[in-house]
C-alpha cells in the first residue's frame, strides 16, 4: 500500500520534472496565436477595422478585444477562417468597418500630381516611388489597395482601378450544369 | 547467383516497349485528315500574332504601328530566361498593337500585333549556320533568336530545354506518338519530311550530347514508321512502336514506354538524363539552322466538321476563318471550335482567332460528332478513373476534395501530378466532368497561392516600414541629443581656457575701432591746405560743434532718441523725489545731502532732457488733428506710468530714510 503510494509519488514527481524542463526548453518564442490571425488577415494594411495594421488587429482579436468580422477586404471568407481558427460563431462582416471591394490597385495621374509626397507617407507598404516636388508614381505590384494614399492627396490624382481579369491572372471556374431555358407553350 | 539477374536483364532487353498503368482508347479519328498531303494555304488578308504564344514571359514590343516588316523579323523580343521571341510570318505593315482575341479557354482578348501582308513575302537576311562544326554555345544561344517552342502543345521555349547543362543527358525521345484523336499533323510531318526530321534529330543529338536516341511513334502510324525506318536505316536513331494508348504522347508516359523507366513525379526527366522533343520541333530546330528560317509557321490538323479535313502549313496569325475556308468550309451543323484534341482540347471563343505556336488541331465540332454530355449522375465510387488514370491518382478522391473546396487535401494528394488527360471523365460511368474539377481546383490553389504570397510580402514591407519609421525616430533623438551636448560642451571649452585670449582680442578690437573713429573724426584731405584754411576749417568745425551738427552729433540721434525715456523716466522720479524731499522737509528737519543729491540729480536730468526734447520736436512730424487721439492716449499712458513710478521711487526713498534714520539712531 505504502510502496504504490511512493511509486506514484516518485512518477509525479518524475513527470512533473520532465514537464517543467519541456516547458522552459521547447518555450514558444511570441504569441503564435497572433501570428495565425495574422496569416489569415490579407494584410492590406487599410486600417479599415480601425486598428492601425492587420497585425493590430490579429493582436486585439486574439486578446479578445476585437470582433472576428472587421476585415472587409477579407471577406466572408476571412471571417470564416477566423471563426474556424477561434472557435467562434461565424458572423456577417460588421458593415461599419465597410465592405468587401474587389481587389485593386491605386494609380496616380501623373499630370495631376505636384509631388507633395503626402501619398508616399501614407502608404503602408512604401509602394509608392517619388520625392518632393517631383512625379509620384505607384508600384503596381507592391500596391494593397488600401486607399490610404487617396484621402491625403491635395489635388484628388489617386484612382483606385480594379484589377480586370486577363488570360494571365484567368480562374478555371467551378462545373456547372447549365440550365436551358424550357419554353412553356 | 547472378545469373538470376543476367536473366532479368535479358529479358528486360528483349521487351521493346514498356505499357504504363491506366490509359484508355478513344476512337481515333485520324484517318480523315490524312487523305490529302500537307497543303498550303492562301496569304490572309491579315495576320494576328498574340504576345503569349509561349510559357513564360511576354516578350517585348519591338515595332510601331505602320512600320513595315519583312518576313522573318522579329517583331518582339524575349524578355527574361523564359520567353521567345516572335517574328513576322510575312513582309507586310504593322496595322494595328492592341488587345484582341487570342485562342485561351477564358476568351479574354490579349496583346497581339496584326499585320497587313503586301503579298511580297520579301525576306530578312537569313544566316543559316553550320550545325556540324559550330560552336555549341554559340548555336544554342543563338536559339534566342529563332521563336523556337515546343510545338507538342506544351510551347516551353526550346533553348531552356537544350541549355539546361545541369545533368548530362544520356537518351534523347523524339515524341511522336501523338495520341489524341483526330490529330495527325506529326504523322504528316513524318511521311513528308522524314529526311528533314533525321537531320533534325542530328543537330539536337550533338547539342545535348545524348547518345542514345529513340523515335516513339504509335503503331496506329504505319506510313510515318515506314518512312521514318527508311530515314533512319544508317543511323544510330531507334524507331519504337508503341501501342496506341492514349496518352502515350504524354512526355513522362513515352519515356516510360520506350525505356520502362519512370520519372519521379518531383523530376523532370532531365534529371535523369532524359530529353524529349516533339517531331515537329526538331523539324523547326533543322529549318532554323540549316536555312537561318525563324518559327513562322506550323502545320495544324483542320478536321472534324469541315468538308474535306486536312493538315495545313499555316503561318503564325492566319485567322482560323481563313484555315476553314481552306478546308472546304465548315459543314452547316458546326457548333464550335476545338483547339487541341478532343480529350485535351478547349472550345475556341470565336472563329476569328489567331493559329498560334500552340494549335496543333482544330476541330470543327458538331452535336453529332461530340455529343453535348449528358447530366452528371453522382459518383458511384466505382473507381474506374483510378484504373485508367496513367499516373496512379485517386481521382474519384481528388474530385470529391476540388468539389468540396478542400484545397488543401486536393494538394495532399498529389493534384498537381495531374496532367489533365480526361481520362478519368473519359470512362467515367456517371458522366462526371472530373478534368474540370480539377482545372478548377488547381487555378483556385495556384491563386491562393499567389495571393498568399502577395500578404506575405505586404507583411514584410509594412514590417519594415514600420521599423525604418522607429529606426529614423531614434536616429532623430539620437542627433537632437548629440547636439545639444555638443554645444554645451563648446561653451564650456570658451568659459574655460579660450576667455582670457577671447577677452583680448575683443579688448584689442575694441581698441582698432577706437583709434578709427578717431582718425575717421578727423578733418580728410588737409595735408595740401594752408595753415589760414585750416584755422578756418577748425573755425567752422567749433561752430558746428556748438550747434551740435556734427557728424557725431547725427550720429548719436538714434541713442539719443532711445534715451529719451529713460530720460523722462529719470525727470519723472526726479520731480518725485523732490516733492518726498519737500514733504519731508516740512514734516522733518530734511537731511541736507538728500537735498544737495536732488540738485546735483536735478541738472544732470535737465541736461539730458534738453538735448532729448530738441530731438524729439526735430524728428517727430507735427502730430496732425486726426492724430490727435494717439499721443492723447499715449500722454495718459505715460502720465500713469509716470505715477506709478513716482510711487514706487517714494517708497524706496521713504524705506532708505527709515534705514537711515534707524543706522543715525
Amino acid at each position: 500500500m505504502l510502496i504504490a503510494l511512493y511509486i506514484m509519488l516518485g512518477l509525479a514527481l518524475l513527470l512533473g520534472a520532465v514537464l517543467g524542463y519541456a516547458a522552459l526548453k521547447f518555450k514558444v518564442e511570441g504569441d503564435p496565436l497572433i501570428a495565425r490571425i495574422d496569416a489569415i488577415l490579407p494584410q492590406t494594411q487599410c486600417g479599415q477595422c480601425g486598428y492601425p495594421g492587420c497585425k493590430p488587429y490579429a493582436t486585439a482579436i486574439a486578446n479578445g478585444e476585437a470582433d472576428i468580422n472587421q476585415c472587409p477586404p477579407g471577406g466572408d471568407e476571412g471571417v470564416h477562417a477566423l471563426a474556424d481558427l477561434m472557435g467562434m460563431e461565424y458572423k456577417p462582416l460588421n458593415e461599419q468597418h465597410g465592405q468587401t471591394k474587389p481587389k485593386a490597385v491605386a494609380f496616380i495621374e501623373e499630370d495631376v500630381c505636384i509631388g507633395c509626397t503626402l501619398c508616399i507617407q501614407a502608404c503602408p507598404v512604401d509602394a509608392i516611388l517619388g520625392a518632393a516636388k517631383h512625379m509620384h508614381t505607384i508600384v503596381a505590384s507592391e500596391c494593397t489597395g488600401c486607399e490610404l494614399c487617396i484621402a491625403p492627396c491635395p489635388v484628388d490624382c489617386i484612382t483606385m482601378e480594379i484589377i480586370e481579369e486577363t488570360p494571365d491572372n484567368w480562374k478555371w471556374k467551378y462545373p456547372t450544369i447549365p440550365i436551358k431555358a424550357v419554353i412553356n407553350l | 547467383m547472378n545469373a538470376p539477374i543476367n536473366l532479368a536483364g535479358l529479358l528486360k532487353k528483349t521487351k521493346d516497349v514498356f505499357r504504363f498503368h491506366g490509359g484508355v482508347h478513344p476512337p481515333e479519328n485520324k484517318a480523315q485528315s490524312t487523305q490529302l498531303p500537307i497543303g498550303q494555304l492562301p496569304m490572309p488578308e491579315k495576320l494576328v500574332l498574340p504576345l503569349r504564344q509561349h510559357i513564360g514571359n511576354i516578350p517585348k514590343i519591338k515595332v510601331a504601328i505602320g512600320d513595315y516588316v519583312l518576313k522573318g523579323q522579329i517583331i518582339a523580343e524575349a524578355e527574361g530566361a523564359v520567353s521567345a521571341a516572335i517574328h513576322s510570318p510575312t513582309s507586310g505593315i504593322i496595322s494595328a498593337i492592341g488587345e484582341a482575341i487570342i485562342p485561351h479557354p477564358s476568351g479574354l482578348p490579349d496583346h497581339c500585333i496584326t499585320i497587313l501582308p503586301d503579298g511580297k513575302e520579301s525576306w530578312i537576311e537569313r544566316h543559316p549556320q553550320d550545325w556540324r562544326t559550330a560552336d555549341i554555345g554559340t548555336l544554342i544561344s543563338s536559339l534566342r533568336l529563332s521563336g523556337i517552342v515546343g510545338l507538342g502543345g506544351a510551347t516551353f521555349p526550346t533553348q531552356i530545354k537544350l541549355g539546361t547543362g545541369k545533368a548530362a543527358i544520356h537518351t534523347l525521345i523524339i515524341n511522336a506518338a501523338e495520341c489524341e484523336p483526330y490529330i495527325t499533323c506529326d504523322d504528316m510531318l513524318m511521311r513528308e519530311y522524314h529526311a528533314e526530321i533525321v537531320c533534325g534529330i542530328t543537330i539536337v543529338q550533338r547539342l545535348i550530347g545524348a547518345s542514345n536516341t529513340m523515335i516513339g511513334i504509335e503503331d496506329n502510324k504505319p506510313e510515318a514508321i515506314k518512312a521514318m525506318r527508311a530515314a533512319t536505316a544508317n543511323t544510330s536513331i531507334q524507331v519504337k512502336i508503341v501501342p496506341t494508348l492514349y496518352p502515350s504522347g504524354d512526355a513522362r508516359r513515352l519515356v516510360h514506354l520506350v525505356l520502362g523507366q519512370e520519372v519521379p513525379h518531383d523530376k523532370r526527366s532531365t534529371e535523369i538524363g532524359i530529353q524529349v522533343f516533339n517531331v515537329a520541333t526538331v523539324l523547326a530546330l533543322y529549318r532554323y539552322f540549316e536555312f537561318g528560317e525563324p518559327a513562322l509557321s506550323r502545320v495544324v490538323s483542320m478536321t472534324g466538321n469541315v468538308e474535306q479535313a486536312q493538315n495545313f502549313e499555316v503561318l503564325f496569325g492566319t485567322p482560323l476563318v481563313d484555315l476553314v475556308k481552306a478546308a472546304g468550309g465548315a459543314k452547316a451543323d458546326t457548333s464550335h471550335f476545338i483547339m487541341g484534341g478532343p480529350m485535351m482540347g478547349f472550345h475556341l471563343p470565336s472563329e476569328n482567332v489567331p493559329i498560334t505556336k500552340a494549335a496543333n488541331c482544330i476541330i470543327a465540332a458538331s452535336p453529332t460528332l461530340f455529343e453535348p454530355p449528358p447530366p452528371a449522375m453522382p459518383c458511384i465510387r466505382c473507381a474506374r478513373c483510378a484504373d485508367a488514370c496513367p499516373v496512379n491518382l485517386q481521382p474519384q478522391e481528388l474530385y470529391w476534395f476540388a468539389k468540396s473546396d478542400n484545397f488543401e487535401k486536393a494538394h495532399e494528394y498529389n493534384l498537381f501530378d495531374c496532367i489533365e488527360c480526361g481520362a478519368c471523365s473519359y470512362v467515367c460511368p456517371s458522366d462526371i466532368p472530373l478534368v474540370q474539377y480539377y482545372r478548377y481546383a488547381k487555378s483556385e490553389i495556384i491563386a491562393l497561392d499567389k495571393a498568399k504570397e502577395a500578404a506575405n510580402i505586404a507583411r514584410e514591407r509594412n514590417e519594415f516600414r514600420l521599423a525604418r519609421i522607429e529606426r529614423e525616430k531614434q536616429e532623430r533623438a539620437a542627433k537632437h541629443a548629440a547636439r545639444a551636448q555638443g554645444a554645451k560642451a563648446t561653451e564650456a571649452t570658451i568659459d574655460n581656457s579660450a576667455t582670457t585670449d577671447k577677452q583680448a582680442a575683443i579688448a584689442a578690437a575694441i581698441a582698432r575701432a577706437k583709434a578709427q573713429k578717431m582718425k575717421d573724426a578727423l578733418p580728410k584731405n588737409t595735408s595740401n591746405i594752408s595753415d589760414a584754411t585750416k584755422a578756418e576749417i577748425a573755425e567752422i568745425d567749433a561752430r558746428r560743434a556748438a550747434a551740435g551738427l556734427t557728424e557725431q552729433a547725427k550720429d548719436k540721434q538714434p541713442a539719443v532718441a532711445n534715451e529719451d525715456k529713460q530720460a523722462k523716466i529719470a525727470a519723472a522720479i526726479a520731480r518725485a523725489k523732490a516733492q518726498n524731499a519737500n514733504a519731508a522737509t516740512t514734516s522733518k528737519d530734511a537731511p541736507t545731502k538728500l537735498s544737495v543729491v536732488d540738485a546735483d540729480k536735478q541738472a544732470k536730468i535737465d541736461t539730458a532732457i534738453e538735448p532729448a526734447k530738441t530731438l524729439k520736436a526735430a524728428v517727430a512730424p507735427a502730430p496732425t488733428d486726426e492724430g490727435n487721439t494717439k499721443p492723447v492716449a499715449d500722454l495718459e499712458k505715460q502720465a500713469k506710468i509716470e505715477a506709478a513710478i513716482a510711487r514706487a521711487k517714494a517708497q524706496k526713498v521713504a524705506a532708505l530714510k527709515a534705514k537711515e534714520d534707524q543706522s543715525k539712531e
